[in-house]
C-alpha cells in the first residue's frame, strides 16, 4: 500500500478547532448571516468600505503581531501611530520639505523603537509596563514640544503622500493595498528571513533560544523597532486618508482593538504562535461586525457591547475546545 | 599602630548589620519607599504648602479611592492574573450607588451593600471566566473592560440627567464623602482597616498564603491540593468589591456620573501596583507596596497638576519617573540575593598569640604521638557523623547520626545496634539528667529530650529575642552541646546565630562572637540567654563545684568558666588560653580532671588571615565558596586538663588512620570512647591507669536508681 498522502492530514489540520479556525468560522457565519439578512451588506461598495475602515487597524495589528509572537506586547503602538506622522504633517506645515520631514519622523520612530527595545531587552522591564510608560512619554512629548494643535492639519506640501491613503488602484482602495503590502512584507520577514525564525524561537522559549546561541536581546530590540516603524506607517496611511492627524487618538481605546485583533486571530499572548493570516482573520471579524452594526445603526456603545460579548463567546468556545489546565499553564502567563 | 586602629574599627563598626538588614524581607519595599520620599520632598520644595494638612486631607481622599482599586489590582496580580476592567467597574459601581440613591431614593444603608454587591457581581464575571473557565486574564478583562464601559455609556445616556439634577442632603452620605472622625477623613479610616486586614490576610492567614502560592506557581499549588480555581475566582470578586468601595466613596464625594469617570483608571492603578513593587506574573507583593505605589502615583499627578504643568509635560514626567523607578526596582529585586550573599559574610579582626609547639620532640604537653592509632572501632560503616557519644549505667552506648537518629549499641561487644529514637535533625551534644532522660542538642531544631520510654519531646527551640540583633535570634539555629546542673537546669551552647548548621565553617571565617550560652529550665519551661558574643561556643561541662560550667570557644581557642550560682555567679574566667587547636566537647575524666577534644589544629595561614579582615572580605566576595580559606578540621587530638588550666596529657592519631578528627570523647569504665562529626565509626581507647568503675552518670547523679 502506498503511504497515506500528506493531504488528508493537512485537511484535518485545517478542521482542527483551533482559535484561529473558530474565529474564522465565526467570521464566515456572521458574514453569511449578514449577507442574507442585512440589506446593503453584500455589495461591492460596502465590501470596499469595510476593508478601508479596518485597513489601519490591520496594519497596526501586524506590528502588534510581531511583538506578541516574540512574547511581548506594545501598548505604545498608538503613540507610534500618532506622533511621528503628526511630526511629518507639522514640519511640512512649518515649511520643511516632505523628504526631510519624513526622515525626521523615521528617525523619531527608530529612536522610539530602540528605547522600547532597550528597556525591555536590556533593562528587563516587563513589556506591558515599559511600553505603557514610553507611550505616555511620546504622547506627552508630542503635546508639549511638537504639535501646536491637537489635530495637525494636512498642508499642500503633503500632497505627494495623498496616494497612500486616498483613491483606488484597479478598483481597490489604496489603504487596503497598503495593508496588503504591509502584510506581504511582514509575511516575508516572518517566513523567509532568519530573523523571523529567531522571533518565533524567542517567543516560544526565550531561555532555550538564548542557550541555542540566538542573539535574543538584539532581536527583541528589532521587534520593537519594527513595531514602531509599522505604527508610523499606519499613521501616515491614516493621515493621508482623513487628511489630518488627530493626535488625541492616543486617548482612545484603539490599542485595545488592536490587541483584540491579534489575540482573537489566534496569536497567543504567550508567544511563538501565529502569523499574518491570524491578523487578517481577526481584522476581518472585527471589520465585519463593525460594518454590519454601522449598517444596522447601532450606537457606538451598543457596538462595543455587542463586540465584547461576541469576543467573549469566541474565547469561551476556544477554552472549551482547547482547555488549559493548571498542569500546562505557564508561570506569568496572563 | 595600624593593627590597633584595625582592631578598633572592627570592634565598633557593625559590618554584619548591613547583610542582616538587606536579608530582611521588608527591604524589598525599600526602593519604592525611597522613591516616595524623594517625590514628596521634591514637590514640597517646589510647591509651597504641598504637604500641608489641608492639601494632604484632600489628597488622602483621592488617594484612598484609587488605593482601594490598587488593592484589588494587587490582589489579582499576586494571584497571577491582571484585572484591566477596574476602570469600567469603578464607573459602573459609581453609577450604581448614585442611581440607587438619587433615582430610586433608597436609604444609604441599602445603597452601600447594593453597590458592594454590584462590584462583587462584576468581579464574579471576571472570576468565573478566568478562574473556572480558565480564560486568559489579560484578554478576558480587556473584553470585560469594553463591555462594562459600553454598558456604563448606555445607562448614563438614560439616567445622567436625573442624577445630575438630584442634590441629596443626607448626613450619613455626606459623612462618607467628606466627613472626618477626630480630624481623620472617614475614607482614611476605612482604608486603614482594609489595609491592616489585607496585611494580616496575606501574611498570616491560610487563604492569603494560598493566594501567594498560586501566584508563585499555579502548578505546584494545584498539585499540593490548593483549590486553585476557586481561589482565583474569589480574588477577582474581591477586586470587584474593593473597586466598588473606592467608587462608593467617590460617588459620595463628587456625586457625578461623567462620561470619562474611570477612563484610563486601570492604567493608573496598574502603574501604582507595579511601581510599588508588585511584580507582574504573580506571587510577590504586599499591602505596604500597594500603598506606597498609590501614594507615589498620586503625589506625582497631583504635584504636576498643582504646578499647572501642561498635560503633555505631566505625562512625560510621569512616564520618566515610572520607567526609572521600574528599572531600579527590577535591578534591585533581581540582584538582591546576590548582593546579600556578597555582603552577608563580614569578617572581623581576631588576633591570636603564636601557636604553642606540638612537635613530637618539643616536650610540650601537646607533643604529637600515636596513642590513638590502634583504638578499637565500633560500628564501622554503620554510623555516620557521631558528633557526641554517651554511655549509661548499663553500658549501652548512644550516638547521634547524620540521618536524624539516636543509635544505641549494646554491650559488651557493641556489635549489635538499634535506632533508639528518631528525631529528624542531626543530634549533636547529649547528656542524661537525673531521671535518665536523654537531652540532645539538635542542629537546626533546638533542644530535645528522649524520655526513658523513648518518647521524643521538644524541650525548647527558642530563647528571648535580644534587642541588639537585627536577625531574629529567638529561634535556635545551631544548638551544640549541653550539660545539666543539679537543679535540672540545662546549660547549652548555640554556636552561631548568623549561620545555619551546614554553613558553620563560614562562621569560622568571620571569627566574630556570634554564639551564646543559653539556659533552659525544665521546672518553669523557660529559656533564657545567659552569655552572648562568644566565638563559636561549643563543649559545655558542669565543673566540680556544681556552680559553674566550663565551655569551649572554638574560634577563640579558649576554654572558659562561667558561674551560674554561688558567690561568683555571673562571672566568666578563662581557664585555658591560646590552645594549639579548635576546642570542641568537654567531659569529665575519672581522676576529677576534664577531657577536651580539639576538632582541628590551628595553622599560621588562617591565624594571619584572622588578623586581616579586609583580605577575608575580598576572598568571600570574589572567590567561590569552595576556594575560601577555612579552618582545618582534618586532624585533631584529645587533651586532659585540670581546673587550674594545666594540660596534663594529649592523645593523638598522628597518621590519621583511625581517628583523625575528634569532636567528642567520653570516659566509661576504663575506656575512652571517641566520636567525630566526619567519622563513620566510634573509637574505643583503653585507658591503662583509669578507674575501671567510672560511670559518668553515677558520678554525676549518684548510683543508678
Amino acid at each position: 500500500m502506498r503511504p497515506v498522502p500528506a493531504a488528508p492530514r493537512r485537511a484535518a489540520n485545517w478542521l482542527r478547532p483551533s482559535q484561529q479556525n473558530i474565529v474564522f468560522a465565526l467570521f464566515a457565519v456572521l458574514f453569511v448571516i449578514f449577507s442574507i439578512f442585512l440589506r446593503g451588506f453584500l455589495t461591492a461598495d460596502n465590501m470596499l468600505t469595510l476593508l478601508q475602515n479596518v485597513a489601519v487597524l490591520g496594519i497596526l495589528g501586524l506590528g502588534m503581531a510581531m511583538v506578541v509572537i516574540g512574547r511581548g506586547i506594545d501598548i505604545s503602538l498608538v503613540a507610534s501611530l500618532a506622533v511621528p506622522p503628526g511630526l511629518v504633517l507639522q514640519m511640512v506645515q512649518n515649511g520643511h520639505s516632505l523628504p526631510f520631514a519624513l526622515a525626521a519622523a523615521f528617525a523619531l520612530s527608530l529612536a522610539f523603537g530602540l528605547v522600547n527595545g532597550w528597556l525591555i531587552a536590556y533593562a528587563e522591564v516587563p513589556s506591558l509596563f515599559a511600553t505603557l510608560a514610553t507611550g505616555l512619554f511620546l504622547a506627552g512629548l508630542g503635546q508639549v514640544a511638537l504639535f501646536k494643535l491637537d489635530v495637525v492639519q494636512w498642508s499642500p506640501g503633503m500632497n505627494a503622500l495623498t496616494v497612500i491613503g486616498q483613491g483606488n488602484i484597479a478598483g481597490i482602495p489604496v489603504s487596503v493595498i497598503m495593508f496588503g503590502l504591509a502584510a506581504a512584507v511582514v509575511t516575508l520577514f516572518l517566513r523567509v528571513t532568519r530573523l523571523g525564525t529567531y522571533l518565533y524561537a524567542i517567543g516560544d522559549n526565550p531561555n532555550a533560544a538564548r542557550i541555542t546561541g540566538i542573539p535574543t536581546r538584539p532581536v527583541i530590540v528589532l521587534q520593537y523597532v519594527l513595531a514602531a516603524l509599522i505604527g508610523a506607517f499606519a499613521g501616515l496611511v491614516m493621515a493621508a486618508s482623513v487628511n489630518s492627524m488627530p493626535t488625541r487618538i492616543y486617548n482612545s481605546t484603539l490599542i485595545y482593538d488592536v490587541i483584540l485583533v491579534v489575540v482573537l486571530g489566534g496569536i497567543g499572548l504567550s508567544g511563538g504562535r501565529g502569523g499574518v493570516v491570524n491578523v487578517i482573520i481577526g481584522t476581518l471579524l472585527i471589520g465585519t461586525m463593525l460594518n454590519a452594526m454601522t449598517i444596522m445603526d447601532v450606537s457606538y456603545s451598543g457596538q462595543n457591547l455587542i463586540k465584547g460579548l461576541v469576543l467573549l463567546v469566541a474565547i469561551l468556545t476556544d477554552s472549551f475546545l482547547n482547555p488549559r489546565n493548571e498542569e500546562t499553564a505557564q508561570q506569568g502567563d496572563i | 599602630m595600624n593593627e590597633r586602629l584595625l582592631s578598633l574599627r572592627y570592634r565598633w563598626w557593625p559590618d554584619h548589620v548591613v547583610g542582616e538588614i538587606l536579608s530582611k524581607r521588608w527591604t524589598e519595599t525599600a526602593i519604592p519607599a525611597i522613591v516616595l520620599v524623594i517625590v514628596a520632598a521634591a514637590f514640597s520644595a517646589a510647591i509651597p504648602g504641598f504637604l500641608s494638612a489641608a492639601s494632604l486631607a484632600d489628597t488622602a481622599r483621592q488617594a484612598c479611592e484609587i488605593g482601594f482599586c490598587v488593592f484589588g489590582m494587587s490582589l489579582v496580580i499576586i494571584v497571577g492574573g491582571i484585572d484591566l476592567s477596574i476602570g469600567s467597574m469603578f464607573a459602573l459601581t459609581d453609577f450604581c450607588a448614585l442611581f440607587c440613591l438619587d433615582v430610586l431614593n433608597w436609604p444609604v444603608s441599602a445603597v452601600i451593600p447594593t453597590t458592594l454587591l454590584a462590584g462583587a457581581l462584576l468581579g464574579a464575571v471576571n472570576g468565573i471566566l478566568v478562574g473556572y473557565f480558565r480564560l486568559r486574564a489579560f484578554i478576558t478583562t480587556l473584553i470585560t473592560l469594553i463591555v462594562y464601559r459600553a454598558a456604563y455609556d448606555l445607562v448614563i445616556f438614560r439616567h445622567s440627567n436625573q442624577i445630575a439634577a438630584a442634590f441629596p442632603d443626607i448626613p450619613s452620605w455626606n459623612f462618607i464623602g467628606g466627613g472626618t472622625l477626630l480630624g481623620v477623613p472617614s475614607i482614611v479610616l476605612v482604608y486603614a482597616v482594609v489595609a491592616i486586614f489585607g496585611h494580616v490576610f496575606l501574611t498570616r492567614l491560610r487563604p492569603g498564603w494560598h493566594v501567594t502560592a498560586i501566584g508563585g506557581s499555579r502548578r505546584s499549588a494545584f498539585n499540593s491540593g490548593i483549590p486553585v480555581r476557586r481561589t482565583i475566582a474569589q480574588c477577582y470578586v474581591a477586586s470587584g468589591i474593593l473597586t466598588a468601595t473606592g467608587a462608593l466613596f467617590f460617588a459620595a464625594r463628587l456625586g457625578t456620573v461623567g462620561g470619562d469617570i474611570g477612563v484610563g483608571l486601570e492604567v493608573t492603578v496598574l502603574t501604582a501596583a507595579i511601581l510599588g513593587g508588585i511584580s507582574l506574573g504573580g506571587g510577590k507583593g504586599s499591602v505596604a507596596k500597594a500603598v506606597i505605589g498609590t501614594l507615589i502615583v498620586l503625589l506625582i499627578t497631583n504635584g504636576l497638576t498643582t504646578l499647572s504643568a501642561p498635560g503633555g509635560l505631566n505625562r512625560m514626567v510621569l512616564a520618566s519617573i515610572l520607567l526609572i523607578a521600574a528599572m531600579i526596582d527590577i535591578r534591585w529585586v533581581k540582584n538582591r540575593t546576590r548582593i546579600i550573599s556578597k555582603v552577608y559574610v563580614s569578617p572581623t579582626y581576631h588576633a591570636m598569640p603564636p601557636i604553642p609547639a606540638t612537635d613530637p620532640d618539643s616536650g610540650s604537653p601537646f607533643a604529637q604521638n600515636d596513642r590513638l592509632r590502634n583504638v578499637a572501632e565500633i560500628g564501622v560503616g554503620l554510623i555516620e557523623a557521631p558528633e557526641d557519644i554517651i554511655l549509661d549505667h548499663e553500658d549501652n552506648l548512644y550516638a547521634g547520626s547524620r540521618h536524624g537518629d539516636i543509635i544505641r549499641f549494646f554491650p559488651p561487644d557493641y556489635e549489635r545496634m538499634e535506632v533508639y529514637a528518631h528525631i529528624g535533625g542531626q543530634p549533636l551534644g547529649m547528656a542524661f539528667d537525673r531521671e535518665r532522660t536523654l537531652y540532645v542538642c539538635v542542629g537546626g531544631m533546638g533542644l530535645y529530650r528522649i524520655t526513658r520510654n523513648r518518647a521524643v519531646e521538644k524541650a525548647t527551640d527558642e530563647t528571648n529575642r535580644s534587642l541588639r540583633s537585627v536577625n531574629d535570634d529567638s529561634r535556635l539555629r545551631l544548638a551544640d552541646d549541653l550539660d545539666i546542673a543539679d537543679d535540672g537546669r540545662v546549660f547549652f551552647s548555640e554556636a552561631t546565630v548568623r549561620y545555619e548548621m551546614h554553613e558553620w565553617p563560614v562562621d569560622g571565617l568571620e571569627a566574630r562572637g556570634n554564639g551564646r550560652i543559653i539556659c533552659y529550665d525544665p521546672n518553669t519551661e523557660t529559656t533564657k540567654t545567659v552569655l552572648h558574643g562568644l566565638k563559636f561556643p561549643n563543649g559545655v561541662c558542669i565543673a566540680s563545684d556544681r556552680q559553674s560550667i566550663l565551655f569551649a570557644e572554638t574560634w577563640g581557642c579558649t576554654v572558659k568558666r562561667y558561674w551560674f550560682a554561688g558567690a561568683k555567679a555571673g562571672r566568666v574566667e578563662t581557664v585555658l588560653d591560646n590552645l594549639p587547636g579548635y576546642p570542641d566537647n568537654i567531659n569529665l575524666a575519672s581522676d576529677g580532671n576534664y577531657w577536651l577534644a580539639l576538632v582541628g589544629m590551628r595553622c599560621p595561614a588562617l591565624d594571619l588571615a584572622w588578623r586581616m579582615p579586609g583580605f577575608r572580605r575580598r576572598m568571600a566576595k570574589r572567590l567561590p565558596v569552595d576556594e575560601w580559606l577555612f579552618p582545618n578540621i582534618n586532624t585533631g587530638c584529645v587533651v586532659k586538663f585540670d581546673e587550674e588550666g594545666r594540660i596534663l596529657e594529649s592523645l593523638w592519631d598522628l597518621g590519621g588512620v583511625n581517628h583523625p578528627m575528634i569532636t567528642s570523647m567520653r570516659e566509661h569504665r576504663g575506656h575512652l570512647y571517641l566520636g567525630g562529626i566526619l567519622n563513620n565509626r566510634i573509637g574505643r581507647y583503653r585507658l591503662a591507669d583509669a578507674d575501671p568503675n567510672f560511670v559518668q552518670y553515677d558520678v554525676r547523679w549518684g548510683a543508678a536508681q
